[in-house]
């Protein structure tokens, strides 16, 4: 008898823990509800917003939602292999080569530049722009800030008179940095020993 | 003197290679052709020339303004004209181009008018560091940040101790040796003014042991003051700011920490003494002492070089045979770089130009891979896993390089010194350091990009919802303007049958919709059962089922749909001729119901138009529809026509009964005018040549004659008037 005591004040114990975690964990759950995906933002983080829809999204976030929800994540053409790789490492994914399909990365970062002299004002590439980048009005000359032109190339098709240019972004001195040594079996560069003077 | 030397850890001990050049005194190196002063030769902003081609500049003149709080200005070296400002090759690895003014010297050498100052206590210190400044002084070990930075003490921060950085650690270089061994007093003097500037409990001076007459001229100049000599053992890289800051006092400052954080301020030997030149005798800084060695070097030594002194001007002097030049080393060999244009400057950071033979410097052996011997760690003056960072730069794992402190590494080149297989280490971390600088600018610039897109997003949604709201307002008010409009004329008819409209209009949009949906679903399964015929699959029977339900059910839907509206329409038709016949004037009724009969016709066609081109099924009742409104419209046309008429009959026949003359006279108006319109007629058709002219003949006869008849009555009427 006593034994069967024993056990029930055993069950009810833990009946009582239990429910009082339960109601912990629903009262926690209400509190300290997460809004959105936080794994989308930080997806997000690591894309290079250029906006530029190469991926087939409108845009880096749905692009991030949609490699939340198990996309693959080799679409980012501006982005390059450096992006896949961060995506990767976020994700626990393996890494995969960029997806031609998509475009291929480009040598270099791209700004756009307006033929000033050619554009109509037609305030189409405005319009264009995610970034809000080109500067203008209706009949008026347009022009780019380069320093907000993410080079998404999205201003170049709209263009009725095709007087924007792509070009590479210069490198200037406070932008250029050592490049990479040439590896295992070639002569390092401009680094000097001295250890072969007596 | 008894002072403890604390040692840091690591560090080499290659050949030192300091005598072929520290016996000679310091040479003038001479006046070249053209000065090529580049607008930054500092950490910093770039300055901002202001002087323009052709103007005439003294010596000491400012050429460039500094632009920013880390900047400084640079002036002419010598009197001369400003030939150029342009972009020039300079003194950057890179062997990039950048701004800088050109001045062709006259000869005269003719300073502007400065005056130094003896007393400069009087001064206040504010004057002094604007002073040091406008000099633009730059820290002339190598890295060239602005002195008056480091020497601008914050309130809150107390500097304990002041190091002149007399080390000088790096193999072949001489100049601090030359300069201390000549102008130990001028440096004191520089030290002094900085100690005054920042009140430190005591004043160092490190020199190496491999320094002994350079030792004895500072202690022979310091004799007397509260500046002490301290002699450290020669090793690589002891010349470090953090190294020699730990050597004299023991302290670390901490990773990406500065000296001051520990209560430390670290100068070289040059700037002091660029810093006394500045305030004792007012002068900018437009020289510097240079090292010219190597073994293509003729006449080695030392040589007080102006700024912006071409490279290859300046070996020539030195006895340099171009056809010996091998390489042209900027710098020290550790930490130096290699030159390939011989246009390119001397500025405030160059302390030595190295100019070996290929016997003294062979072209180095390839690289081998890392047998991971752990030599780098040893000799690391800094703690850090030169291989473990050289793996993470390789592979470009730059994250765990930056949580390895790769941005600690003062490149000193230890490590590659050491490597047993001949890794360019510092190579790859200068590759990774500017990797990362470049992916967080690029971070940056990518969070205010996000910010940017969200921003217009946020605006665009904005902008939407305005107009959606305007539009919604403006059907609201058109709406209530229709309603007042129709509510006047149709107060009378029942509010019920308005209510009622609205009923039946709902359920024919419902039925429609039905209508709309069911066709759908029918057109996915015909589809779905298509794919399912090719491909074979096995569930055929249930899909025709279904499809065929789908079918009937669709027929049905748009049968009730066109029935529905049918009975609408017919109801609609009905509608609007009671409110007509309600009203007074029955003309106006009979043309308000021709208007809309015509409206519903035109609608009808379109709708017919619209059928015929989706190729829908019910084409045929549409046309028959059609032809019913276009008759009653023809019908409410020809009504009010004739109305028209009678009512312009009417009134004449009123006209006339009140004055028989204006009758007589109209009806004479009205003949003149048949008759020129059968006349017209007549003409119209022999020009065409066509036939029944004399039926046309014979009509403009007819009306001849009435004319005639009618003029004859009208005179018969003004007679018996008179």
């Amino acid at each position: 008898m006593e034994f069967l005591f024993d056990n029930f004040t055993a069950l009810g114990a833990l009946t009582a823990i239990a429910l009082g975690f339960g109601a912990l964990l629903g009262f926690a759950a209400v509190k300290f509800k997460v809004e959105g995906n936080p794994i989308v933002e930080q997806i997000d983080a690591l894309l290079p917003q250029t906006q530029c829809g190469q991926c087939g999204h409108p845009g880096c976030r749905p692009y991030a939602e949609g490699m939340a929800d198990g996309e693959e994540i080799n679409k980012c053409v501006p982005g390059g292999e450096d992006t896949i790789r961060a995506l990767a490492d976020l994700l626990g994914r393996d890494f995969v080569p960029l997806d031609e399909e998509h475009g291929e990365t480009p040598e270099s970062k791209m700004v756009a530049v307006i033929r000033e002299a050619e554009c109509i004002g037609c305030t189409k590439c405005l319009q264009a722009c995610p970034m809000d980048a080109i500067l203008g009005a209706a009949k008026q000359m347009h022009t780019v800030i380069a320093d907000e032109c993410t080079g998404c190339d999205l201003c170049v098709e709209p263009c009725p008179v095709d007087c924007i240019d792509m070009v590479p972004v210069a490198t200037t001195l406070q932008t250029w940095h050592w490049a990479a040594p040439k590896g295992i079996g070639n002569r390092p560069g401009e680094l000097i020993p001295v250890r072969n003077i007596a | 003197m008894s002072r403890h030397i604390w040692d840091f850890h690591g560090g080499i001990h290659p050949p030192e290679n300091k005598k072929q050049s520290s016996e000679t005194s310091i040479r003038w190196a001479g006046l070249p052709e053209r000065l090529v002063v580049p607008v930054q030769q500092h950490i910093g902003a770039p300055a901002k020339p202001c002087v323009n081609v052709g103007d005439p500049v003294l010596k000491g003149q400012k050429l460039a303004e500094a632009a920013g709080f880390v900047s400084l200005p640079v002036h002419a070296p010598t009197s001369g004209t400003v030939a150029a400002i342009e972009l020039r090759p300079i003194q950057h690895p890179s062997g990039m181009d950048a701004l800088c003014v050109e001045i062709t010297p006259d000869g005269q050498d003719e300073w502007i008018e400065h005056q130094g100052v003896g007393d400069y206590e009087t001064l206040g210190k504010q004057e002094i560091l604007n002073r040091i400044r406008d000099a633009g002084i730059a820290g002339m070990g190598g890295a060239g940040f602005p002195s008056v930075v480091k020497l601008g003490v914050k309130p809150d921060q107390k500097i304990k101790t002041l190091i002149l950085n007399a080390v000088e650690c790096e193999p072949y270089i001489t100049a601090d040796d030359r300069l201390m061994r000549e102008r130990a007093d001028e440096i004191v003097q520089g030290l002094q003014i900085v100690a005054w500037l920042i009140e430190p409990e005591e004043i160092l001076i490190g020199i190496e042991d491999n320094k002994p007459h350079a030792i004895a001229a500072m202690q022979k100049a310091t004799a007397g003051t509260q500046c002490e000599v301290v002699v450290v053992p020669t090793k690589y890289p002891s010349g470090g700011e953090k190294q020699l800051i730990h050597l004299l006092t023991g302290k670390e400052v901490r990773s990406g920490g500065i000296p001051a954080d520990v209560g430390v301020v670290c100068h070289n030997t040059g700037t002091a003494y660029a810093i006394k030149r500045a305030i004792m005798d007012g002068e900018p800084l437009i020289s510097r002492i240079t090292t010219l060695t190597g073994d293509c070097v003729a006449e080695k030594g030392n040589y007080e070089v102006l700024m912006g002194t071409p490279v290859g001007w300046l070996l020539q002097q030195a006895g340099v045979k171009a056809t010996d030049l091998h390489r042209l080393i900027m710098g020290g060999p550790m930490m130096g770089f290699a030159v390939h244009n011989m246009a390119v400057p001397v500025v405030k950071t160059t302390n030595c130009l190295l100019v070996p033979n290929s016997k003294e410097f062979p072209d180095p052996v390839p690289e081998q891979p890392c047998i991971r011997c752990g030599s780098c760690a040893q000799v690391c003056p800094v703690n850090l896993l030169p291989q473990q960072l050289y793996w993470f730069a390789k592979t470009k794992e730059f994250d765990k390089a930056a949580h390895f402190n790769l941005a600690d590494c003062i490149e000193c080149g230890a490590c590659s010194y050491v490597c047993p297989s001949n890794i360019p280490l510092v190579q790859y971390y200068r590759f990774a350091k500017g990797e990362i600088r470049t992916q967080q600018q690029e971070q940056a610039k990518a969070d205010h990009a996000r910010q940017r897109f969200e921003a217009r997003q946020a605006r665009l949604a904005r902008e939407e919802e305005e107009k959606e709201r305007k539009r919604q307002e403006r059907a609201k008010a058109a709406a209530a303007k229709q309603a007042e409009k129709k509510a006047a004329p149709a107060a009378k008819a029942a509010p019920a049958s308005a209510a009622g409209a609205v009923d039946e209009a709902d359920a024919l949009a419902k039925l429609q919709t039905a209508a709309a949906s069911t066709m759908k679903r029918y057109k996915e399964a015909q589809k779905a059962l298509l794919t399912a015929e090719k491909n074979g699959s096995e569930h055929l029977e249930a899909l025709q089922k279904k499809v065929e339900q789908l079918k009937a059910k669709a027929d049905a839907a748009k049968e009730a749909f066109t029935t529905a509206k049918n009975a609408q329409g017919q109801t609609a038709d009905a509608k609007p001729k009671p409110a007509a016949a309600s009203k007074d004037d029955p003309f106006a009724a009979l043309k308000q119901a021709s208007a809309e009969d015509f409206a519903a016709y035109k609608e009808a066609e379109k709708a017919l138009a619209a059928a015929e081109a989706s190729g829908a099924e019910d084409v045929a009742a549409l046309q028959q529809r059609v032809t019913e409104l276009k008759a009653r419209s023809d019908a409410s046309k020809a009504a009010m026509k004739e109305a028209r008429a009678r009512e312009k009959e009417q009134i004449q026949a009123k006209n006339a009964a009140a004055d028989p003359v204006k009758a007589a006279k109209l009806e004479v108006a009205k003949q003149q005018v048949l008759l020129k319109k059968a006349s017209k007629a007549l003409q119209a058709a022999k020009d065409s040549d066509a036939g029944a002219d004399d039926a046309l003949e014979s009509n403009v006869k007819a009306a001849e004659q009435a004319l005639e008849a009618a003029e004859h009555a009208l005179k018969k009427i003004e007679e018996e008037q008179a």
